[in-house]
């Protein structure tokens, strides 16, 4: 792997009429890495997210994912860069008209040129990869549970085996042991595939057990970026609150009590 | 494509089959890619031993994987092993990954007898209408018990949804149902005047065009454009309301839905489908008359006057009378397919669609039913 960084974002500014809800944010995500972004509720990680896979138009600044700018690509290579990537929307946003394998198969049928056999061999194993069984394959989403849907969109997000994989709150809505299998997952799949995964989380359990780095935001901009020691050292009042308030605390005491 | 031959390349020697793997073994070339797994696993059958050296393969992903994996597993099957070499660690953690999937065979669906499909789809559709028919009754049901109990309690009534409602389904709509009705008036009086002609019976197109008018077409005209304008978005509304479980959030905190949500709706039309009517049957007498003078040179005051011979407020009582009913039959099938949306958008589609056929055919019944009605009755 190369130390060029997969995502790179440069002074982003973002901003919905006279709100401005990023101001001048700059990140990198490295080749590889697990990288949870935090921040309050409503402060822009959403909107970094659908920013960078270019769901939000920007103000201002460059975003770079994968060695390609994103101003200055055309259309072709745009479509040819979304395929690289795969999203996990918060929701799941399963198409509810089709099943969950044609869900899965749908990117590959769209983008792939390959035999019926090889599409239904292959949706198959993406969703056993995932933690779901055949007999789910015929299921249709509205039919899942919430863990369900998590991961047969994950299946969905990896269907073109992309390099890079968003997660929007990726364990949002799931109990605590759901939660951790969901982190284990992608701990897995991030190995064996060797993916690169950017991921918006509220879920301090998931930032401490998956994440390689954490990136913090607050008013607009990444105020702090790296391992959770530097999180807990990080003299920001938002940060501090967050990672040594009650529950932060309680995990950090934690996980003090494990090394020591 | 060129790159077909470095994929795979097999080597046959003394019943000993050797493969050499390269280039980039990823989801872009799995199309190729299979064709060339699917030849070589067929000569394979020849071999005594296989071995493949995956050494030149640049890229590796799960597509890859799973080929490589159906190769070999297909070997496994017919009792001969293939020996892997030349593969990165790393590569070698995704392969078996893949040798954990897959292991079941597909579920095979039966495919059924093309007749015995046809029937079963006649019975269901059968059973389908009797079930319709029992949903809408229990809506209509369920309504009157609401409208019995809002009675007792006048101050429980939702004035304020109901105004709401009053302005979207009734005052919105004139302006389009004052258009349609008007160019329905004038088409009927001139195709009236045009045949009557031949007969030198032109006055009596002005009969045609107020009867048929006051009677029939006018309440027709505006009951079909209501359910196509209010009943779908009725659905569409209750059936969105019903996805986001704002319907469930109502009933677990002691509202009735019926009373809160769809008794204002179906008063609302009650109430609007008449006044629609009038105005839109004055428009379309008014249309009529215009083409009268303009087309058939009748001058307004003879149009009028014939007008006056012509009908009698009974004519004008059985359109209105109607009227209300049809809003009634409008509003108690788009709320009850508005309630039978379930999870999925292609749901509130389709129920959408069904509450509009529907509502459409259940006012032609109604109107058929009214004339059978007015005929015995004898006006």
């Amino acid at each position: 792997m190369s130390d060029k960084p997969v995502i790179s974002v440069k002074d982003l500014v973002v901003g919905f009429g006279d709100q401005i809800v990023l101001d001048r944010l700059s990140l990198e995500v490295r080749a590889g890495e697990i990288l949870g972004v935090v921040g309050a509720s409503g402060g822009g990680k959403s909107v970094l997210l659908r920013t960078i896979i270019g769901l939000l138009p920007k103000r201002h600044g460059t975003i770079e994912v994968l060695g390609v700018d994103q101003d200055k690509a055309s259309e072709e290579q745009r479509r040819a860069l979304e395929r690289r990537w795969g999203v996990l929307f918060q929701q799941g946003a399963l198409f509810s008209s089709l099943t969950v394998r044609q869900n899965v198969q749908f990117p590959m049928r769209e983008n792939l040129d390959i035999s019926q056999r090889l599409l239904d061999e292959m949706a198959l194993a993406k969703l056993e990869m995932v933690g779901l069984t055949p007999l789910d394959a015929d299921k249709f989403p509205a039919e899942l549970s919430g863990g369900m849907t998590k991961r047969a969109a994950l299946a969905r997000a990896l269907a073109l085996d992309p390099e890079i994989v968003f997660l929007d709150e990726p364990t949002s809505g799931l109990d605590p042991i759901a939660a951790g299998d969901f982190d284990a997952l992608i701990k897995t799949l991030q190995g064996t595939l060797g993916l690169t995964v950017f991921m918006v989380t509220h879920d301090l359990e998931s930032l401490y057990t998956v994440c390689d780095r954490i990136a913090a935001l607050a008013d607009g901009r990444i105020v702090t970026v790296g391992s959770m020691e530097t999180m807990l050292e990080c003299t920001h009042p938002w940060v501090q609150t967050y990672f040594q308030g009650k529950r932060g605390g309680m995990l950090a005491s934690r996980i003090g009590q494990l090394v020591t | 494509m060129a790159s077909d031959v470095s994929l795979l390349t097999a080597k046959f020697e003394n019943g000993r089959l050797e493969l050499a793997a390269g280039g980039a073994w990823t989801a872009a070339n799995a199309g190729a890619l299979e064709s060339l797994v699917d030849r070589v696993s067929a000569d394979a059958a020849r071999a005594k031993a296989v071995s493949i050296d995956m050494g030149g393969v640049r890229e590796f992903d799960t597509f890859g994987a799973w080929l490589l994996e159906r190769l070999t597993r297909s070997w496994r099957g017919a009792g001969r092993a293939a020996s892997i070499v030349g593969m990165p660690e790393h590569d070698r953690s995704l392969l078996k990954e893949m040798s954990g999937v897959n292991l079941e065979p597909a579920p095979v669906l039966a495919s059924d007898n093309a007749l015995v499909t046809a029937l079963a789809a006649l019975g269901q559709g059968v059973i389908g209408f009797g079930r319709d028919l029992l949903t809408f009754a229990n809506m209509l049901g369920a309504i009157g018990i609401a409208a019995a109990r809002v009675l007792t309690r006048p101050r429980d009534f939702r004035f304020t949804s109901a105004v709401n409602q009053f302005d979207r389904v009734c005052w919105q709509a004139v302006p389009i149902i004052l258009l349609i009705t008007f160019l329905i008036g004038a088409i009927i009086a001139q195709q009236g005047i045009f045949h009557f002609r031949k007969f030198g019976a032109e006055m009596y197109a002005v009969d045609l065009v107020g009867i048929l008018i006051l009677r029939e077409v006018g309440v027709l005209i505006v009951a079909i454009m209501v359910a196509g304008r209010s009943g779908s978005s009725y659905t569409a509304e209750l059936g969105s309301m019903m996805m986001r479980e704002e319907v469930d959030a109502l009933r677990t905190m002691g509202f009735d839905p019926v009373e809160v949500l769809i008794l204002p709706r179906v008063l609302v039309l009650i109430v609007a489908l008449p006044v629609l009517t009038f105005l839109g049957s004055m428009a379309a007498l008014y249309g009529g008359g215009l083409v009268a003078w303009l087309y058939g040179g009748m001058s307004p005051e003879i149009y009028i006057s014939r007008l006056e011979e012509a009908i009698s407020l009974t004519h004008f009582k059985v359109g209105m009378l109607k009227a209300p009913f049809m809003g009634l039959v409008i509003g108690v099938v788009a709320c009850a397919e508005g309630l039978l949306v379930k999870g999925s958008a292609e749901s509130l589609g389709l129920q959408t669609t069904a509450s509009v056929v529907k509502s459409i055919f259940l006012v032609i019944v109604l109107d058929g039913l009214f004339a059978i009605f007015f005929a015995s009755i004898g006006t």
